[in-house]
């Protein structure tokens, strides 16, 4: 019995548990993972089961088997994972997931404090297609590109061309202000104020948004002082 | 031998993939190098078409992959190139045919007796993206001088930076030099300006293109051809070769630029 479980291991992952196998025939492959399902019945309850099979070629038949057997004991089996096409192919015919998605790249990695606030810092172009949202000031080390959006609680400093859609003060902080070294930004946002699109200069200089006294947002040239 | 693996993408479609990749095949295949094309654009082949073997097809890729063929009997063989050949993509499947491990293992088993693999693309950032830039080492963005086109090779640019796919390199394909003169095209450099990466190539207008493609004969082998030297003169660049960039528009500084952003000669 003992030997038999060792065919079989199952891990957490982040959607539920993961079984793989060692080599064996499907037959004893199945055995295991039942067995070792029954040795603990309370724990495996309500789970939801992805299955790495490796080589293995298993028909129509054999997933459907085991899927019963599975929502028997209260566990959804909802991925199988395989090298061979066959399976794969199967897998996707009984609408089973064919792999586990991985943990994408947090874009939020590097914080760093300025004063009391804490600030994202982006050391990079934020490319067409990226939001990035945060609850602070925005540091963005590189351009902002078209159909990128930066949508900050606190201010947003673009040391590069703002391109593409900034919304500094999301939560209604009309203090909020927006500043780059090239702001021929599509849009603007500082609070619930939107700016018209601003026209690219020939020479662009460092400026800087934000609400002025007629309660308007304006983008002005940055002075020192 | 291993081969080099090179995915052709964009954000956009029509902006010449499926041209690029046929003609960077056969302007490696002139050099003497063996390469077999994949058209990744499966249930919308047309790489077949372009290469002007479309009637030789009798298995395609899904085939392969399901078991009901040799890699070897996909593989059809070019009429001009003896070392030149293309698996082509099923017409009546979708793309849920493919995973990328199934490209994966392909572009493995192709790997140890071929120069260079070239992956045709999709369009756009679904499934079939994701399956054709699985195996590449290297990527290929191609774009138009357009603003939607930059914008959405943008795009592609930051996903494959998301995956981690190494620096893609740039084709501007369909550059009118009058027309940016004009100042009605973004130039070359605009281009370059926005997305930040590597220039591989500039090709020119030409229509020769057209009329190349419609007839199943890539307008690289026409030795006349300002597109065709274009589309070699990359084909050189992927073989590692030191190609200076094509003089469009002599008299102007902004080659110069562009050849030192790029990187290019020095």
């Amino acid at each position: 019995m003992e030997q038999v479980t060792s065919l079989v291991n199952i891990k957490g992952i982040r959607d539920g548990l993961l079984a793989t196998f060692e080599e064996a025939p499907w037959e004893d492959q199945r055995l295991a993972l039942l067995a070792q399902i029954d040795d603990r019945p309370a724990f495996f309850q309500g789970a939801r089961l992805a299955m790495d099979v490796g080589n293995q070629i298993l028909k129509v038949n054999d997933l459907v088997d085991l899927r019963d057997h599975l929502s028997e004991r209260g566990i959804s089996l909802w991925a199988v994972i395989s090298e061979s096409p066959t399976t794969e192919h199967t897998s996707q015919l009984l609408g089973f997931a064919t792999r586990i998605s991985k943990p994408r790249p947090e874009e939020r990695k590097q914080v760093v404090e300025v004063s009391d606030q804490t600030a994202l810092f982006i050391n990079k172009t934020i490319r067409s297609g990226t939001r990035i949202e945060f609850p602070g000031t925005v540091l963005v080390f590189g351009d902002v590109n078209p159909g990128a959006e930066v949508v900050a609680e606190g201010n947003v400093i673009v040391w590069g061309r703002v391109r593409g859609m900034i919304h500094a003060g999301s939560k209604g902080d009309r203090d909020a202000f927006i500043c780059a070294l090239d702001l021929s930004a599509n849009q603007l946002r500082i609070a619930d104020e939107v700016s018209a699109a601003l026209q690219p200069q020939k020479d662009p200089q460092p400026e800087i948004a934000s609400i002025n006294n007629e309660g308007r947002l304006q983008a002005e040239l940055w002075k020192t002082g | 031998m291993t081969a080099q693996v090179i995915t052709v993408t964009s954000g956009k479609g029509g902006v010449g993939k499926t041209t690029a990749v046929a003609n960077l095949a056969n302007g490696i295949a002139m050099d003497g190098k063996r390469v077999v094309c994949i058209d990744g654009d499966i249930g919308l082949r047309n790489l077949d078409v372009v290469m002007g073997l479309e009637n030789r097809i009798v298995y395609d890729i899904v085939d392969v992959i399901e078991g009901r063929c040799k890699l070897r009997q996909a593989m059809i063989r070019d009429k001009h190139y003896q070392e030149l050949y293309l698996i082509p993509a099923a017409q009546t499947r979708d793309k849920n045919a493919v995973s990328p491990s199934d490209m994966i293992r392909i572009c493995k088993d192709l790997r140890a007796d071929t120069d260079f693999i070239i992956i045709d693309s999709p369009a756009g950032i679904e499934r079939g993206f994701r399956n054709a830039i699985a195996p590449a080492d290297r990527v290929l963005v191609v774009t138009n001088p357009e603003v939607s086109a930059v914008r959405d090779a943008d795009r592609v640019v930051g996903i494959l930076e998301a995956e981690e796919k190494g620096n893609p390199a740039l084709i501007i394909n369909r550059l009118n030099p009058i027309l940016v003169k004009n100042n009605d095209m973004l130039s070359a450099e605009d281009v370059l300006d926005l997305l930040g990466i590597q220039l591989i190539g500039i090709v020119p207008e030409d229509e020769s293109v057209i009329i190349g493609s419609n007839r199943g004969a890539p307008v690289v082998t026409d030795p006349k051809s300002r597109a065709g030297q274009a589309f070699r003169n990359i084909g050189k660049r992927l073989q590692g070769e030191e190609i200076p960039f094509m003089d469009l528009e002599p008299q102007s500084t902004l080659w110069k630029s562009i050849q030192r952003m790029a990187g290019g000669r020095k």
